[in-house]
């Protein structure tokens, strides 16, 4: 009665995320952060093993979709947390972090992400999204000695929580509009245009703003940068890759199926989300002086790219965002891998001046984020540039001019604050050399620098699967 | 009729004691108002048909929360004036937030159309003669299977979360460690010495208790205290 | 919907009755006994002494930690209630279900346990 297997994969990572608890719980006293850390990577691979080779379907009463476009994005979501674990194999150990419950908090989000990757009902939707949103609040405040992170995780958990509480209304509202949670019913009820009332509209509405809470789409922007700024950066790490895929899929799927016929209604809306955040991240990042905050409207700005695919609402424009994503989490990892080698005598660093003459320290590492920050302005023959030209492509084949204008403005407004790092690294007065680099790092530096630098290669593979996993959502 | 009636008072007192929670000066009354904007929610859910909501809301929100948010409150040491100076301050954006808010509503009650087939859609089948608490009982564990055990993680995290942000080893307190104390043999913790008599125990360069780190008594000092030796 | 809330009728009963005392008690001495309010009689009495400092002041955090675990076993036993009520008619399966939540918040007890969450000293 119940195709309950199409959620293994799922059940097998909190399965194991049990299990390391326990295990770090039983081993008092001894050094388990790092085994603990070890295990999750593990516990990651399997996972990502089982979702390659798992069936498609739905299952419990129409709650829970395997199907290619969950698929993929649960690969990303299990690349970008396995990121950051990597990342914090070295940091946490210097900042004195040796904690196991970091791993297992990590692998706990990711459980909820894959939930939200799979939601096809609304309830879902919230209860993946919750238990991803919780960890990640703890996460972010996990340095409690520190006033920056406390700060950074409380802020980040009272807006969370007022956006969850837009969410909860604007799911209510919906139930209670159409008499329906699941997404194929809504769409079968929704198809009909009488039956849509400003009511259901409102909601939304609200919906779209719980999520775009989570995007960090202007205007629901205002936690980004603090928190960024606050919380370890491993958790920065984590915050700027997996949670954004995880709850831009959401997004997406929410408004391409249930909502698909009310395109009209919602594409006003996502257009101007879309144009505020890649304005604001384009011009408040070039006053930034500190990099985690720089990243933090970085990130803004490349949601507003994104969201250009999903307003587009057709196949091409979802294959865009698909693609986009997959590129901004190496890119963006990659990045954090970089700021995270920034330590000088035991301190880490994160003033972009502190960069200074890194051209000449540490030629391997400037040549890494030389060529993130070269695919982040979508300069090519790099990833970035890639992804751009895909939703820039599909925007104008469904009309929508004025945003691939503006989109490509201010890519090259914000060419300029990318360009001028990369012009401290190499022009700027050297300075003092950082401390040598942990394997670990080097290690994502170079692997996300390889990607990043030779998706023009191989691209096929990667659009191909995006194309089949865009096309689920318009079956 | 009654029912009705019912639902008006505790509507009424409901949306009063909510506007307290947020004007009310001392906090400590504003956690009092809100237990009781909490009472009445289980009133209207009563009266809504959601017996079991009713009694959780009770049981959970006024047992447990509402005593959660007494800690918090005293716990956080405000200074009174400066947060009413907030509010004088932050009352025209909350108004204007309100008004947005209002007339969304207003929106909402003005565009009320229910989709024809909404109430054949509805998820919850309407057991004939199961109470409310079992009709529940009956979906939660079986057709919501998934998002069940999804609520357990959730509370899995919520635990881990509060140990991990709040917890600190105390390494002055004194645990009993049972194993240690099984296993610890005679031979650790006591010394047999057969001693002269009349010697004492200061010259013997043995303190008779064991002690790990305690260096031993130099031997030029040893004549001196055997002077002392013997009481 | 009548006969459930027929069932609640006593208890409204109550509460109305409740109320009415608890108006007529504060109202009667309001209006019967003289009242000569000030300052002095609000202060807090301390044994004769003026009062040392303020009631209110941080509580050890412990506290906190205390009060969130137990409203996560609250919250854990809310799901009980349903689960037995309904035990007859969901089987083995909504049996199985409820170990499997109960096996979660399980590890949970031991982790707090071995960590020493739960140990005061």
């Amino acid at each position: 009665m119940m195709n309950w297997s199409l959620a293994v994969p799922e059940l097998v990572l909190a399965c194991c995320g049990m299990a390391i608890l326990l295990f770090g719980a039983l081993m008092k006293r001894r050094e388990t952060f790092h085994l603990a850390s070890m295990l999750t990577i593990g516990a990651f691979l399997i996972t990502a093993m089982l979702v390659i080779a798992g069936p498609h379907g739905l299952a419990y009463h129409g709650q829970f979709v395997a199907d290619s476009f969950s698929g993929f994005v649960k690969l990303l979501v299990l690349a970008g947390s396995a990121f950051a674990v990597v990342a914090s194999l070295d940091y946490n150990e210097h900042e004195n972090l040796r904690r196991f419950e970091f791993p297992v908090l990590i692998l706990f989000a990711t459980v909820g992400m894959m939930l939200m990757a799979s939601a096809v009902n609304l309830m879902t939707l919230y209860v993946g999204l919750e238990l991803q949103s919780l960890s990640i609040y703890v996460l972010a405040a996990f340095a409690r000695d520190q006033l920056r992170s406390s700060e950074a995780g409380l802020k980040y958990f009272v807006l969370g929580a007022l956006a969850s509480g837009l969410l909860l209304y604007g799911i209510s509202l919906i139930y209670g509009f159409t008499g329906s949670m699941q997404f194929d019913q809504l769409a079968r009820v929704l198809a009909d245009p009488a039956r849509v009332s400003p009511g259901l509209i409102v909601g939304i509405v609200f919906l779209v703003a719980g999520l775009a809470f989570k995007v960090s789409a202007v205007p629901f922007h205002m936690w980004t940068p603090d928190v960024y700024e606050g919380a370890p950066t491993p958790v920065t790490l984590l915050m700027g890759t997996s949670p954004k895929v995880a709850a831009m899929a959401l997004l997406v799927r929410a408004m391409a199926t249930p909502f698909g016929h009310l395109l009209g209604q919602w594409q006003q809306l996502i257009v101007l989300v879309s144009i505020a955040s890649m304005l604001l991240g384009a011009l408040a990042a070039i006053g930034q002086r500190n990099i985690k905050r720089l990243m933090a409207y970085s990130s803004i700005g490349h949601m507003g790219y994104v969201l250009i695919g999903l307003a587009a609402g057709t196949p091409a424009g979802i294959r865009g965002v698909l693609l986009y994503l997959v590129t901004y989490v190496f890119m963006s990892a990659g990045t954090f891998a970089c700021i995270l080698a920034m330590r000088r005598r035991g301190v880490m660093l994160e003033q972009i001046a502190d960069l200074g003459g890194l051209g000449r320290r540490d030629p391997v590492l400037a040549m890494w984020l030389t060529v993130f920050m070269f695919s982040m302005a979508g300069i090519p023959p790099f990833s970035g540039f890639w992804a751009k030209y895909f939703i820039f492509t599909a925007a104008v084949q469904s009309g929508l001019w004025a945003l691939a204008v503006i989109g490509v403005l201010t890519s090259v407004i914000g060419a300029y604050y990318y360009i001028r790092i990369i012009k401290v690294m190499y022009f700027d007065e050297p300075q003092e050399a950082f401390d040598p680099r942990p394997p670990s790092l080097s290690l994502l530096a170079a692997g996300s620098g390889l990607f990043t630098t030779l998706f023009f290669v191989f691209p096929a593979p990667f659009v191909g699967a995006a194309e089949t996993a865009a096309k689920v959502l318009f079956g | 009729m009654i029912a009705a009636l019912a639902f008006y008072v505790f509507a009424g007192i409901l949306l009063l004691s909510a506007a307290m929670v947020v004007s009310a000066r001392n906090p400590v009354h504003s956690v009092l108002f809100l237990i009781l904007a909490f009472f009445n929610a289980a009133g209207l859910f009563l009266l809504a048909g959601a017996e079991f909501l009713a009694m959780i809301l009770v049981i959970v929100y006024v047992g447990a929360v509402a005593v959660l948010f007494l800690f918090v409150v005293m716990m956080l040491d405000i200074d009174f004036a400066e947060l009413r100076g907030g509010f004088q301050r932050y009352l025209p954006v909350g108004l204007a937030v309100g008004l947005v808010l209002l007339i969304e509503l207003g929106i909402v009650l003005g565009g009320w159309k229910l989709a024809p087939d909404a109430a054949a859609l509805r998820f919850a089948p309407n057991l004939a003669g199961a109470h409310n608490t079992a009709q529940l009982g009956r979906l939660i564990y079986t057709d919501y299977i998934l998002l069940f055990q999804a609520a357990g993680l959730v509370l899995l995290v919520a635990m881990i979360g509060a140990i991990v942000l709040t917890l600190r080893e105390r390494h002055s307190a004194l645990r009993q460690d049972i194993t240690a104390q099984q296993s610890r043999s005679v031979r650790q913790t006591m010394e047999l010495i057969d001693m002269p008599i009349g010697a004492g125990i200061g010259g013997s360069g043995t303190t008779g208790i064991r002690r790990p780190a305690a260096p031993a008594p130099a031997p030029a000092a040893a004549p001196a205290h055997a002077d002392h030796g013997g009481h | 919907m009548a006969p459930l809330l027929a069932n609640y009728f006593p208890i409204l009963v109550f509460l109305v009755i409740a109320g009415v005392i608890a108006v007529a008690m504060v109202g009667g001495s309001m209006l019967a006994a003289r009242q000569k309010p000030y300052a002095e009689k609000l202060s807090a009495y301390e044994c004769g002494f003026e009062a040392f400092d303020d009631a209110r002041r941080r509580f050890d955090v412990r506290f906190y930690l205390v009060s969130i675990l137990f409203i996560i076993f609250d919250l854990e036993v809310a799901f009980l209630f349903p689960w037995a009520v309904s035990l007859s008619s969901i089987g083995l399966f909504g049996f199985l279900s409820m170990l499997g939540f109960l096996g979660v918040l399980t590890v949970g007890f031991i982790y707090e346990w071995n960590k020493g969450a739960l140990d005061w000293e």
